[in-house]
């Protein structure tokens, strides 16, 4: 779509100050001086009446999209509309993994062009996301499963990805508390992408927040969408709890409520909302040092800087957009780490939380133009969003500003379940519960 | 955890059974056109609220039943073997 142009009395004078570059230097300064000198981070804004672009969601992907929207593509006048306050959905819920170990070729280059941005990001936003490529490793338990893994080690290597294989005592060496012959899934070995690891979640919402209010966002909380206005076959606005805020384009990046906001237009989507649970324990001392995860299961396990214990699971297998999880699930996840890692069986779990998950019909996720002119997702996310934030963000900026999909997400069309291009991810088939 | 009122089992857990999910969609008629088959295969409503599905009693009479479930509270208005005629919740229209 084109992005009708810019009034250049748009732009209003505001008394916020700006927070400044962080540095080392400055925390220095700042500590002398009784930390008094530290602003906030970014702009709380009411909202205008018409902007350019109104982004519906202030999660990482709402808040990345504005940020390249306005520092990369030109686009300033920009509205992040939040029904609460930013960072409290999926972004603040996940288990903070990143990787590109993806199995379709389409999906590996585009996160791990994603992984490339994540290496960057503190630079680029002067904001430390904790950024810790610590490796993720993948354990195999069967022949058919090592096969496997060698060809998505090839296909990965192929598009530029890093993978390593890992033999038994390797394995060992670098994990010394995983159990390899835990009985009835004995551990064969594993695949490691040594550039994968963890994110602190939260800071990825503030800081994307910050360097988006500072290029002159406006980010817009407690402003829930209740509708989308529509005229001559194209979108006008969305009305929200805080009146109508016209918009030349509106682009939807609210996750597990993709269905939801598309429905307010008519427009059905091929997705699924699932809820995905994460579990964290008592803080202990350092007891390991990568990202792990079960081949044997659905099971993915790091421990953060606090000393906790993060792990997770399987999706809950029914259509759900309670934001809490079943209690076999936990069961089930509790029982595949204490089999990879029978020491966990002494931790107690502190938290239990679940996101709703936007699981599409073929796992690939959806940077798409819908069928009304003007209206755009960036969405269907299925349980891979955390990690996607920053590729996600900046081809769905393109695709506002330059009216086409970025090369890296020419397979996320929504036009692919019509045109029978499904990239099937997981191989399941249209089954979002089987995923 | 979902305790579902199984009309051959009586009252079980979420365990026994397999989601089968969107009980309200419909296969088209033999000729009808592409777009009404990838609606079929691919598109759903995804209701934030009452839900029509189809669940699997895997552990137990492994007859198809189906649900009318609350997709945010889980409450469970009614079960049925397939070919029951459900009451749907008040306000819902079975399609």
């Amino acid at each position: 779509m084109s992005v009708p142009p810019r009034p250049a009395d748009a732009r209003r004078p505001h008394a916020f100050r700006a927070s400044g570059r962080y540095s080392a230097l400055r925390l220095l300064r700042e500590a002398l001086g009784g930390h008094q000198g530290w602003r906030r981070a970014w702009r709380k804004a009411e909202p205008r009446k018409e902007y350019q672009v109104v982004i519906v969601g202030g999660g990482g992907h709402g808040l990345a999209t504005a940020y390249y929207l306005a520092n990369h593509f030109g686009i300033t006048d920009v509205a992040v509309v939040e029904k609460g306050p930013i960072g409290l959905g999926n972004v603040g819920r996940n288990t903070t993994i990143i990787r590109s170990t993806y199995y379709r070729p389409e999906n590996i280059r585009f996160y791990d062009h994603s992984l490339r941005l994540w290496e960057g990001l503190e630079q680029e936003l002067n904001f430390n996301a904790m950024v810790s490529q610590r490796g993720v490793v993948y354990t195999y338990h069967t022949d058919g499963q090592r096969d496997h893994m060698i060809r998505r080690a090839n296909d990965m290597r192929l598009a530029g990805a890093d993978c390593v294989e890992l033999d038994r005592a390797a394995l060992k060496a670098l994990i010394p508390a995983i159990s390899l012959d835990s009985g009835r899934f004995p551990v064969l070995g594993a695949f490691m992408q040594p550039r994968g690891g963890t994110v602190r979640h939260d800071a990825v919402a503030w800081g994307y927040a910050r360097g988006a209010s500072e290029a002159g966002v406006d980010i817009i909380e407690h402003c829930e969408v209740t509708g989308l206005r529509q005229a001559n076959g194209r979108v006008t606005g969305v009305e929200t709890t805080r009146g109508f805020i016209g918009a030349g384009t509106v682009c939807l990046a609210v996750a597990g409520h993709s269905s939801h906001l598309a429905g307010m237009a008519g427009i059905r989507l091929p997705i699924e909302t699932h809820a995905l649970q994460a579990f964290v324990s008592e803080a202990i001392k350092p007891f390991l040092d990568v990202v792990l995860m079960f081949g044997a299961g659905h099971f993915y396990i790091s421990q953060s800087d606090k000393g906790g214990m993060v792990f997770g699971g399987a999706i809950d297998a029914h259509n759900t957009y309670a934001q809490r999880g079943t209690q076999w699930i936990a069961q089930e996840v509790a029982a595949e780490g204490v089999a990879l890692l029978p020491a966990l069986a002494r931790l107690r779990i502190l938290r239990q939380w679940a996101g709703v998950m936007d699981m599409t019909m073929d796992g690939t996720p959806i940077i798409s133009k819908l069928p009304l002119d003007g209206l755009v997702m960036n969405g269907g996310w299925c349980y891979g969003g955390f990690k996607a934030i920053p590729a996600g963000g900046y081809t769905a900026a393109h695709l506002i500003a330059h009216g086409e999909a970025h090369p890296l997400t020419a397979h996320m069309d929504v036009g692919r379940f019509a045109a029978g291009l499904t990239v099937d991810e997981p191989g399941t088939g249209p089954f979002p519960w089987a995923h | 955890m979902l305790r579902i009122t199984c009309p051959h089992c009586g009252v079980r857990d979420e365990v026994e059974f397999r989601y089968r999910g969107d009980a309200s969609v419909q296969r088209p008629p033999a000729d009808a056109d592409a777009a009404a088959f990838v609606a079929y295969v691919y598109e759903r409503d995804n209701p934030r609220g009452w839900h029509h599905e189809w669940w699997y009693h895997a552990a137990g009479c492994r007859q198809y039943l189906q649900l009318w479930r609350h997709t945010v509270t889980h409450t469970i208005h009614a079960v049925g073997t397939a070919t029951d005629t459900l009451t749907p919740p008040h306000g819902m229209v079975d399609r």
